[in-house]
């Protein structure tokens, strides 16, 4: 049964807080600040609280480099998610979060629960949300385990997504040994509001109630679930899990639920936001901190699904699926009865207090009673003094590949797990429920109309791990320009980034060197492409005995159509089509697909990227794009112009007939800042005209040849062939 | 003509066939909680996709206990014309309203793609808009999709030309091929395919609007329809 | 031959979203005094051998297929059957 708790001198004596992740500093920081020996629930929210988590300890000053305002951005980082003005009264809202760990556990529920959790900071800004999109890197040994592992995080991801009603309409799924024990699992949401119903999570107005909404609190996911389970015998802790599980039937009724409050009673609300990491804690104490109140919240009144549950399991637990609300006095039996309409339970457990006091009552006494910037304003930043890694300062020599068999080359490029169609995995998705999908997975960007209005949005997640472990600032920009290249592709115009920030340990000297270097080239980028970052999170520690993942930014961009018609997609239409070729193709060999799969490795300095030639070559092709001038547009990205051209031509089993002075070599380079782009012949003079020197024709759409004569190769072959290829290699592999 | 669209907690398709009925086909309709027990006045009843009730237990078994489906029950037995889609097509065979049952995909996994399927019964109030033996194309998006019936039952289904709709590719082991059935009386239809997904060609088809538009024309008696 | 009779249920820490809904369903259908309801799986499997080294081997199965112990718990009954 329950052990007593240690009292506030047996935890300064004996130091449980050092297994929840606390430093003795902290610890005496704490203390010094409460000015007495803080107890066992206090010690346990500060735990929550300054984690890396909740408090960015050692990320901080890099995001505080991050450019996160321009004249369309209505809410920055720092809220559930993101805003931006689309025009016609409306906004789109996003944001990203990896749920890495949880999904390396328990596949399926930690990928379903990223999904949910991430459902929740949309629709608590008082958005719909209308749409997902994943990221996910695995390792290339496709042994059981991992397998398994692809396998259930897909159907997690699926499970909650398609349950829920929100279509999945793009993102990425890659491979590379450096994912093998770390798995990357980012999840990004995006949704459609009216400007004027934009909310914040605060809670403020002496005697405002707090309630409580959603699913019953359980042990599920308690921070350091080894120390609260010391409290429990051996044959108790069996029968313990801090595995969470997601129920998206409930999440739907609570999506439902929130929506009716932020869009038909706003006179009752003051503000709301998700339970997420660190659970009651952190959003109770955020809401209160950020709009300058205390709170006295009693904890017999929290929906409990066990027994016995302690002050700090209730304030810590990550059980899924709940909400906090702050409602104006007299209106909360408004809000109690629209709930209950909804078969969801809620509950007033708590008030806003005058003052900056964070006080917590259960069984009637006083368990926790802090000055709440304590837990929200206190948590010292730390910085690592950053050392540039060994293999970044001798970079291998430049490689350039051999060209022997094109037609055979070709072939093999095609089935590398990272250039073949992951349609089998992405069919495994709801992409149309909602019926506004206009591009579904398998384009270069998702894109959903956005109904009232006359405009559509593009999004894309993209990231890049491999070129950033050849250099972490040019890879960094580079999967910058790449999303905005594939948003600009669909006939978008970028609007605005979200990020995941997926890293090893840093407090390595070298980790916090990638992080810092990756960091600056992101925002140089941003600032080039117009794209703030309005929201984000940061995954650290993905390591495994030591050796940690590529330092991969996760790239999540938005962008917006203002012409229906203008809307372009990768398949070639229609045979007769003139093929161009857009942006200069150099001997671009360095972290390629190709040196991969000649060499098997990834390596030398990142060359063939320029930022403002990217730039300039977007904006010509977006022009291009919204005057109507092309059929089809896909970007130049792994496998450069041969993976393209395949891509372009499997959907319609359409092939390509032409010549190009490129070499053998340079059909497999990835430059970067190209696109391919089929044009009607009646357009031909005008796209040209338009894009100047920048485009040369490659060839004209053939019904299914696939004919190229390069300087020193041809290819001769048909669409079929190579389509069969691409379209089949993945499943092969994965079975 | 005018249209209740049900709506179950957790059903997800019921905004969509709202809006296609609505926006595109140009008719009345209106969402119903499944909490209603009185369908009075409408000339047809569509039961959405999604998972209602999360589809827990099985799909749609907790739904057949909703307030609505003893007045769905009268009404259909009245004549009244009901379209279940998806998981709409599982909640009418748990309720009895259509025979068999809807299995997990033989994949075991969940498919959304778009599916070719041909008009096998071109003369029900759901597809004589459509011509004998026409193929069309429609999205699919379920996990149990996979139609069952006992050989008596399947034996019964085609000797009445209950069959509406067949997979030319069957993705999920469909006996028969089975897509899309009625009654026997013909006036309740399941399809496990969406038709309200294609009814505009921003979004990828218009196959789907033969379905609302047959709607139309049968509750005009415009059309003849044959059972 | 022994045939095992093995129950796979979520461990009580774990969120059953299942049995909620039917539990929660039940209420209404006027079962007022259902207390709780649990979903499982539950798996009959038959096997040779003596008591003791099939209890152990079912044991394993269960361990490492039938259930999965990071938030599942599992039991299991043997019972001589003849083939």
């Amino acid at each position: 049964m329950l052990q007593t708790e240690p009292t506030p001198e047996q935890i300064r004596d004996q130091k449980p807080y050092l297994q929840l992740g606390l430093t003795e500093a902290e610890y005496a920081l704490f203390t010094k600040r409460l000015g007495r020996l803080p107890n066992y629930t206090e010690v346990g929210l500060q735990s929550g609280m300054w984690s890396e988590h909740c408090a960015y300890k050692y990320s901080k000053p890099i995001l505080k480099t991050f450019w996160t305002k321009n004249e369309r951005v209505l809410m920055g980082p720092g809220e559930g998610a993101g805003v931006i003005a689309i025009g016609e009264g409306k906004a789109v809202v996003f944001k990203a979060e990896s749920h890495n760990h949880p999904s390396a556990v328990e596949p399926y529920e930690g990928a379903a629960t990223g999904i949910g959790g991430i459902i929740r900071d949309i629709f608590s800004i008082g958005a719909k949300p209308v749409a997902s999109l994943d990221s996910l890197a695995f390792g290339t040994r496709f042994d059981a385990h991992n397998q398994n592992l692809i396998d259930q995080v897909v159907a997690g991801i699926g499970g909650y997504g398609n349950a829920i009603g929100i279509p999945t309409v793009g993102g990425e799924i890659q491979f590379d040994a450096s994912y093998q024990d770390n798995p990357l699992v980012n999840a990004m949401c995006v949704g459609v509001m009216d400007e004027k119903d934009i909310q914040r999570g605060q809670a403020a107005g002496v005697g405002n109630a707090i309630i409580y909404v959603g699913a019953k609190t359980g042990r599920d996911g308690i921070n350091g679930a080894s120390f609260a389970s010391a409290q429990f015998s051996k044959e108790e802790d069996a029968d313990r899990s801090a595995v969470q599980v997601g129920d998206p039937f409930m999440e739907k009724l609570l999506t439902d639920a929130c929506l009716a409050v932020t869009q038909k009673h706003q006179k009752a609300l003051v503000g709301m936001q998700d339970m997420g990491a660190a659970g009651l804690v952190s959003s109770s104490a955020e809401m209160a901190s950020k709009a300058g109140f205390g709170m006295t919240l009693d904890l017999d009144l929290i929906p409990q699904r066990e027994p016995g549950m302690t002050p700090f399991e209730i304030m810590l637990s990550e059980s899924q699926e709940r909400m906090l609300l702050c409602i104006r006095t007299g209106f909360e039996q408004e809000i109690l009865d629209l709930f209950a309409g909804y078969d969801l339970d809620a509950v007033v457990c708590g008030r806003v207090e005058a003052g900056h006091q964070y006080r917590l009552l259960h069984h009637g006494a006083v368990v926790c009673d802090i000055p709440v910037g304590l837990l929200t304003d206190a948590v010292p930043t730390y910085t690592t003094t950053p050392k540039q890694p060994a293999r970044l300062a001798h970079p291998a020599p430049d490689f350039t590949p051999t060209i022997t068999d094109i037609d055979q080359t070709l072939r093999a490029l095609l089935a590398l797990p990272n250039i073949a169609s992951k349609r089998s995995l992405f069919k495994r998705y709801d992409a149309q429920v909602q019926t506004n999908t206009v591009i579904a997975p398998g384009g270069d960007a998702g894109v959903i109309r956005v109904r009232g209005t006359h405009r559509a949005l593009a999004m894309t997640a993209d990231s890049n791990g491999r070129l950033l472990a050849l250099d972490p600032e040019i890879g960094g920009a580079i999967t910058v320009a790449e999303a905005a290249r594939n948003l600009v592709a669909t006939g978008a115009e970028p609007l605005g980034i979200t990020d995941c920030l997926n890293y090893g340990d840093p407090s390595k000297p070298e980790v916090y060197y990638e992080l810092q270097a990756s960091a600056k080239g992101i925002v140089e980028a941003t600032k080039v492409f117009n794209t703030p970052v309005i929201s984000g999170n940061v995954s650290l520690y993905n390591e495994t005995s030591g050796v940690g993942i590529h330092p991969t930014p996760m790239i999540g961009m938005v962008g917006l159509i203002t012409d229906l018609d203008a809307i372009t997609t990768v398949a070639f239409k229609q045979a007769g089509d003139v093929v161009f070729l857009v942006g200069a193709t150099g001997d671009d060999y360095n972290g390629s697909s190709i040196q991969y799969l000649q060499n098997g490795a990834y390596a030398g300095r990142l060359t063939g990227f320029d930022l403002t030639q990217e730039k300039a070559i977007q904006d010509k092709m977006l022009k291009a794009i919204q005057a109507h001038l092309v059929n089809a547009c896909h970007d130049l990205a792994d496998g450069g112009l041969a993976a393209a051209l395949v891509e372009m031509g499997t959907a319609n089993r359409l092939g390509i007939k032409g010549s190009t002075a490129l070499s053998a070599a340079q059909f497999f380079a990835e430059t970067q800042g190209r696109f391919l782009a089929a044009v009607p012949p009646a357009q031909q003079a005008a796209f040209a005209a338009q894009m100047g020197k920048d485009a040369v024709v490659l060839g004209t759409v053939s019904d299914g040849e696939f004919v190229l004569d390069l300087a020193d190769a041809k290819l001769d072959t048909t669409i079929a062939d190579l389509a069969a290829i691409q379209e089949e290699a993945l499943a092969w592999q994965l079975k | 003509m005018k249209a209740a669209v049900l709506t179950f907690p957790g059903s997800n398709c019921d905004a969509d066939l709202l809006w296609a009925v609505q926006e595109i086909a140009g008719q009345e309709a209106a969402l119903v909680s499944a909490n209603t027990e009185d369908l009075t006045g409408f000339d047809l009843v569509l039961v959405p996709g999604g998972f209602s009730y999360g589809d827990y237990l099985r799909s749609g078994a907790i739904a057949k206990f909703a307030p609505v489906m003893g007045a769905l029950k009268t009404f259909a037995a009245n004549g009244g014309y009901v379209l279940g889609i998806c998981n709409g097509f599982q909640i009418l065979t748990e309720a009895g309203l259509l025979p068999g049952a809807l299995q997990v995909n033989t994949s075991l996994e969940f498919i959304c793609e778009p599916e070719p399927l041909i008009v096998a019964n071109h003369q029900t109030a759901f597809s004589n808009q459509y011509a004998a033996g026409q193929t069309i194309s429609l999205p699919i998006a379920h996990g149990e999709g996979n139609y069952y019936a006992d050989p008596e039952t399947l034996a019964s289904i085609e000797a009445h030309q209950q069959v509406v709709f067949r997979y030319a590719e069957n993705p999920n082991g469909s006996l028969n091929d089975i897509a899309g059935l009625t009654n026997e009386a013909g006036n309740v239809l399941g399809m496990m395919p969406h038709p309200e997904r294609a009814v505009e060609a921003l979004l990828g088809g218009t196959d789907g609007l033969g379905v609302f538009e047959s709607l139309i024309a049968a509750t005009k008696g415009a059309v003849h329809v044959a059972n | 031959m022994y045939k095992a009779k093995i129950f796979v249920n979520y461990k009580q820490s774990v969120l059953d979203p299942k049995a909620e809904v039917i539990k929660h369903t039940l209420h209404r259908l006027g079962q007022d005094n259902v207390q709780d309801v649990t979903v499982g799986k539950y798996f009959e499997v038959l096997l040779e051998g003596a008591h003791d080294a099939v209890a152990a081997q079912v044991d394993t199965l269960c361990d490492q297929m039938l259930a999965n112990v990071n938030m599942e718990s599992y039991r299991f009954t043997l019972e001589e059957v003849s083939q």
